[in-house]
């Protein structure tokens, strides 16, 4: 469980975060969701230790602080948008870069099967010996995710990994992941602004208005077309298709 | 794959060696030997001190910056050399102990470089995240005002003293300082053991900081050592031989390019050899052909700037 206490942030004199208090369930797939500038993606990279940020942030009981960087990195792993990547690394490479944490440069056999599973998991198979700045964007995007599941952290977070990629890959994606919070019991934690894949595949949704959490709970309870009003100030219609809840706003 | 670069690697080795026993045989008589081979040895090693300063330097401080076509020379070290000379000439005179004693004035250079570059580097920088390119501002900016004070006092200075400081201005063999060799090259080598031992940080440093902090590396804590290791490589290869640095963007992008890779071990060591081949096989030119006629500024700047041309024609990017 990742517990935050009185987070606050600003950039120069712009609160960005204020007094955020939070709790983050265990082996879920939680969504953060909020308009643009709601503070989303600041907050997850202040969770992930990429930017720091006045408060304490908790993870499984032990303060972030007091985590060796190493010991941190198995514990969690992120994924930001921007990246550099016109190296001249091959997809197998920078995947393996994944086991760093573990093994340092020194790959193992354990880290091999490993590194050829996250291959796998993530279609990767055709491309892994190409060179990662031959890649389309979708390509490099699956590379990396596919770099995080090589990490094999407890708690995984993505700063909207949906972005440059088609329906297929999204849907996909997804569905990796809520496969690997059930078979392996990680914790995936991801900035998501298509509120159908939230709504979707979810189980929990963190909602962010004006630098605070304006709803934190589970996604059935949160995907209700009053709650979505306050949080993105439009209208949705919200349909049951099979058992999940469409959201339609387009109109 | 890793073959062919291992391949490329002997290769240079080779090169090295064989540049540098031309370098040291060419016109050897069994009257000169004597004199001339203890001579020669001296600048090999000098040879290989700056290469492999250059070469290490410029390589991670690309890596650093994530820009190909920066060396060290900009973090403005070159300048204060030049400064501290300058202002030792027209305080102290041409005659006084730290002119004319190397050891002296190694120190007094180095002391120079090393404090302006932890100045720089713990006021502006202090680890902060985007700090780096303000840092090289600072650099740029303060080597233009330490580069105008030493231009001022030189053209103060009796125009004597000035061919002494002028003397220091271009990167030389000629008169290697021996005395320094020694503590130059423990420097150098003590350096290199630990730059060597944290090649694999850069590898992944080169993905930028938000993929290095996810994998583990202080990222920017790790870059504040790297830039005091830069600093000191190239602040040794300056006091020893002058400023030389432009060597480093031909060298580091050039070994990039033949070996293609993301290793650094790989990519440094063939920066280093490069680099070593380089200066010895100009100064070979320099000396035995066109007997000092010329510089080896010229020299390498010539025949690198060629292949440099050569290299961005044929692969039509950098």
């Amino acid at each position: 469980m990742i517990e935050l206490l009185n987070i606050n942030k600003k950039y120069d004199d712009k609160d960005v975060l204020k007094n955020i208090n939070l709790s983050l369930p265990k082996g879920k797939i939680i969504s953060l969701i909020g308009a643009n500038g709601a503070g989303k993606s600041t907050l997850l990279s202040i969770i992930s230790r990429l930017t720091t940020s006045e408060g304490e942030i908790i993870i499984d009981d032990k303060n972030i602080d007091n985590y060796h960087i190493t010991e941190l990195s198995k514990k969690i792993s992120i994924l930001r948008q921007s990246n550099y990547l016109n190296i001249k690394l091959t997809v197998r490479e920078l995947i393996s870069f994944g086991r760093y944490p573990h093994s340092k440069s020194r790959l193992n056999e354990k880290d091999n099967k490993i590194i050829d599973e996250s291959i796998s998991y993530m279609n990767l198979d055709y491309l892994k010996n190409k060179y990662i700045d031959e890649l389309s964007g979708g390509e490099k995007q699956r590379a990396l995710i596919a770099m995080i599941l090589a990490q094999d952290s407890d708690y995984i977070f993505l700063d909207e990994p949906l972005n440059n990629l088609d329906m297929k890959h999204s849907v996909s994606i997804m569905k990796l992941l809520r496969k690997i919070v059930k078979e392996k019991s990680k914790t995936v934690i991801l900035v998501v602004h298509d509120i159908n894949f939230a709504s979707c595949y979810s189980d929990y949704i963190v909602a962010l208005k004006n630098t605070g959490v304006l709803y934190a709970g589970d996604a059935e309870k949160i995907i209700t077309k009053e709650k979505l009003k306050n949080i993105f100030d439009m209208d949705f219609e919200i349909e049951d298709i099979d058992g999940n809840k469409i959201c339609i706003y387009y109109t | 794959m890793l073959k062919k670069q291992h391949k490329i690697l002997i290769i240079l080795f080779i090169l090295t060696i064989i540049s540098c026993l031309l370098f040291l045989f060419w016109g050897i008589t069994r009257n000169n030997y004597g004199y001339n081979i203890p001579r020669r040895i001296n600048k090999i090693i000098a040879f290989i001190i700056t290469g492999s300063a250059i070469g290490y330097s410029t390589i991670v401080f690309q890596t650093v910056t994530h820009n190909r076509i920066l060396t060290p020379s900009i973090i403005g070290l070159d300048s204060i050399y030049m400064f501290v000379q300058t202002l030792i000439v027209f305080f102290l005179g041409t005659g006084s102990l730290v002119m004319v004693s190397g050891s002296i004035n190694f120190l007094v250079s180095l002391v120079f470089m090393l404090g302006f570059s932890v100045i720089v580097f713990y006021i502006v920088f202090n680890g902060k995240k985007d700090k780096l390119f303000v840092t090289m501002l600072a650099g740029v900016v303060f080597g233009s005002l330490f580069g105008s004070f030493s231009t001022f006092m030189q053209v103060v200075i009796d125009p004597n003293d000035f061919l002494i400081v002028q003397d220091k201005m271009f990167a030389s063999f000629n008169n290697v300082n021996v005395s320094i060799l020694k503590i130059t090259m423990l420097i150098l080598f003590l350096s290199l053991v630990y730059g060597y031992k944290n090649c694999d940080k850069l590898d992944i440093m080169a993905l930028g900081r938000d993929i290095s902090l996810n994998l583990g590396i202080a990222y920017d804590s790790v870059i504040r050592k790297f830039m005091i290791l830069i600093c000191i490589m190239t602040a040794v290869s300056t006091a020893l031989v002058g400023p030389i640095t432009f060597l480093g963007i031909l060298t580091a992008n050039i070994s990039r390019q033949i070996l293609k890779t993301y290793k650094h071990s790989i990519m440094i060591t063939g920066a280093i050899l490069l680099s070593i081949i380089s200066i010895a096989f100009g100064q070979f030119i320099v000396e035995r052909i066109l007997t000092f006629r010329t510089t080896i500024n010229v020299i390498i700047n010539f025949i690198g700037g060629i292949y440099f041309i050569y290299l961005l024609i044929k692969e039509g990017r950098l």
